[in-house]
């Protein structure tokens, strides 16, 4: 199986002929995921990279029966592309961009809850699931078709995981990046529950940073819910407390936060944590070693 | 984007939420006649944003203008050192002249990012002054919440709680419903990340104040306000920090010798976890972002270089939107210009890493090539250690 993304991906990229858009659109399309159209305001009925552009999302849909979208907006229109796209029935919507402001997400977030649309980050790579689609700005050929889920907050820190796992001759069920924002659409509870769903995944990387209680609460549901062994990582470690490290999210405040903590709580419901981002595909293989 | 208490103070009675009498100064003679203006005992108050000011000697009280001068005197100018400023002090450039204020009661007031639930809360306790995290340690049951969402904004419900769970009754419940309401109004216009009223007070002529307040704003929102943009105090951070930032580089400065440079935040963080692990200490957080150009990655190098504790260079590029051979090019082309004496350590993986490499393997420079970050780490602290 895999989640979120495979074989019967129908992909829409919203944004499509920015210089993002373009680059990605191929790349998405040379992996081999069904890219079926683009949509840019104002530049309906054009062709780009052979992709039939719309101006509407809507019109995306019921043309070519996209059901996910790829967002490249920049950071003031993506509330918009996202709710346009929820709005028009796409299921599974990955945002891309970075930067977006705090309180449009807070509003995008409540417009979504309770239906049928997953949101995936935003500020995030996307999703892979191996040798059946791309959804996202990750370097295919790193990965490889497996049975080991990956989650993680982070964009490169990912790819610098799937590549010790590919290395080891691990391979991936599917990868997913749900962004370093503070506000994001999908949790790292809500990923794991999938993979613990997912027939096709037998184990779980987890990889979080500093700042909220994300990790906390997939430990937490780790411990009530997974039967799959997880191995986890936290970056972050030598962090100073108040300064946000780059993603808007990484930041240590008022004591909580700390990699410390997430740690400790991650251990505590039985995830193998390894303290080195160099051991994570040492420790997945130490874990599956004998089992598969 | 922080600011400091007076800009602060200036948006809140925009805004219509009761704060104190009073002006900022720069001289001490603006103090006297401010405190003159004011016509009674005055508080002057250093204006850096790190908290702790009072400890510090960064607030003091002053019956006449003539003690409002001198307290000026003595507060501008200096160095104030503060748990939150580090050993070295923040220079105080501006005081904020306000009336003094006969105070009945303390209480807090906040709104922050509820992150698990993904809505603006707003928090009020009766335990005011303290930090609210102190208070969330010690008496968790002394802090009121209401979440908030934007769709509907703040409604009765949200304030009565709030109101009811300080204890408020007659005209101050009515004041603290319209302080809410207000406060509420100026998070959502301004997109804060954090608006604080500690202490809240209650006047000994029952009337509701902000005496302090500390306003956080979303970097990523700043681009829909531009008057808040103009409140920014570069002075307030560290110079090479300021310069990273024009160029859109994430940089964050520490303590170590081992310069980093990393493509994604998270990585960065990785990196900097790895290079303790191996015995030594970070130097800098430099995330160049996702898709950086040559110019920005010499802009990057020489930020690095410039701080003059950095003894050697590691660079940790996992490539997927960034290129290897731009990587290279730019690295070269700094190093080269720069004059950079010190060992640089790469590891790069990802598109076009095999043209990256053999630029540098011909570019006659003293590049220091690892396999894997495990490897770069080491070789970094090392080549640290070695000069």
């Amino acid at each position: 199986m895999s989640i979120l993304v495979d074989k019967s991906t129908r992909l829409l990229v919203q944004g499509i002929t920015g210089k993002e858009g373009t680059f990605h659109a191929r790349a998405c399309r040379d992996y081999g995921t069904q890219v079926v159209a683009g949509m840019t305001p104002g530049k309906g009925g054009a062709i780009h990279e052979g992709i039939p552009v719309f101006d509407t999302v809507a019109e995306a849909v019921a043309k070519e029966r996209a059901n996910t979208s790829l967002i490249f907006v920049p950071p003031a229109f993506a509330a918009d592309a996202i709710l346009e796209a929820a709005d028009a029935g796409i299921r599974v919507i990955v945002c891309i961009t970075e930067g977006i402001p705090t309180l449009d997400m807070v509003k995008v977030g409540r417009a979504l809850q309770g239906r049928e649309v997953r949101l995936i980050g935003p500020n995030c790579p996307g999703i892979i699931s191996p040798g059946k689609a791309k959804v996202g700005i990750m370097p295919g050929h790193i990965h490889m078709p497996g049975r080991v889920g990956v989650v993680s907050r982070s964009g490169t820190l990912t790819y610098e995981a799937v590549g010790q796992l590919t290395g080891r001759g691990i391979g991936q069920s599917t990868c997913v990046g749900i962004g370093g924002d503070p506000i994001i659409g999908t949790s790292f509870v809500d990923a794991l529950r999938l993979f613990q769903e997912d027939s096709e995944t037998e184990a779980i990387l987890m990889i979080g940073e500093i700042g909220g209680t994300a990790e906390e609460e997939a430990a937490a549901f780790v411990k009530a819910h997974v039967t799959k062994p997880v191995v986890g990582f936290i970056c972050g470690q030598t962090a100073p407390p108040g300064r946000r490290m780059g993603h808007a999210g990484a930041i240590i405040s008022g004591g909580t936060g700390t990699a410390t903590e997430k740690m400790a709580a991650m251990q505590e419901a039985g995830i193998v944590v390894v303290k080195s981002p160099a051991e994570m595909g040492a420790a997945m293989a130490r874990m599956v070693s004998g089992v598969w | 984007m922080k600011i400091h208490e007076y800009q602060a103070k200036l948006l809140l009675s925009e805004f219509g939420v009761p704060v104190p009498r009073g002006r900022v100064a720069t001289t001490p003679s603006e103090a006297r006649a401010i405190t003159h203006d004011l016509d009674g005992t005055v508080v002057v108050k250093a204006q850096i944003h790190a908290g702790g000011r009072g400890k510090g000697g960064g607030v003091r009280l002053a019956k006449t203008p003539e003690e409002a001068e001198q307290a000026a005197s003595q507060i501008l100018g200096m160095r104030l050192k503060t748990d939150q400023t580090g050993p070295e002090g923040q220079l105080v450039k501006r005081v904020l002249v306000e009336e003094g204020i006969s105070i009945r009661q303390e209480l807090y007031l906040g709104i922050v990012i509820d992150r698990k639930a993904g809505l603006p809360i707003i928090m009020a306790s009766c335990a005011g002054g303290m930090e609210i995290e102190e208070i969330a340690r010690k008496r968790p049951e002394a802090i009121v919440k209401a979440h908030v969402d934007p769709a509907t904004g703040v409604q009765g419900y949200h304030t009565r709680k709030l109101g009811f769970g300080l204890g408020l009754k007659g005209d101050l419940f009515k004041a603290v419903v319209e302080f809410v309401t207000r406060l509420w109004r100026l998070f959502e216009a301004k997109d804060c990340s954090l608006a604080e009223i500690n202490p809240l007070v209650i006047t000994g002529d029952d009337r509701l104040l902000a005496l302090d307040a500390k306003m956080n704003f979303d970097d990523n929102a700043l681009f829909r306000h531009p008057e808040i943009q103009a409140l920014r105090d570069l002075d307030e951070e560290a110079p090479l920090e300021v310069e990273a930032s024009t160029f859109n580089l994430n940089y964050i400065k520490l303590d170590g010798n081992v310069g980093c440079m990393v493509n994604g935040a998270g990585l960065a963080m990785a990196t900097m976890d790895i290079i303790k692990l191996a015995g030594g200490e970070p130097a800098n957080f430099l995330d160049v972002g996702g898709g950086a150009s040559a110019e920005q990655i010499e802009n990057a190098v020489r930020i690095l270089v410039s701080d003059k504790n950095v003894r050697v260079v590691f660079i940790n590029i996992f490539g997927g939107i960034l290129r290897c051979d731009r990587l290279a090019e730019g690295v070269i082309k700094a190093v080269k210009a720069l004059d950079v004496r010190f060992p640089i350590v790469i590891r790069m993986e990802g598109t076009n890493v095999e043209q990256g490499q053999r630029m540098l393997a011909e570019s006659g420079l003293n590049f220091i090539a690892a396999r894997g970050m495990k490897d770069g780490a080491e070789k970094a602290v090392q080549a640290g250690r070695g000069v």
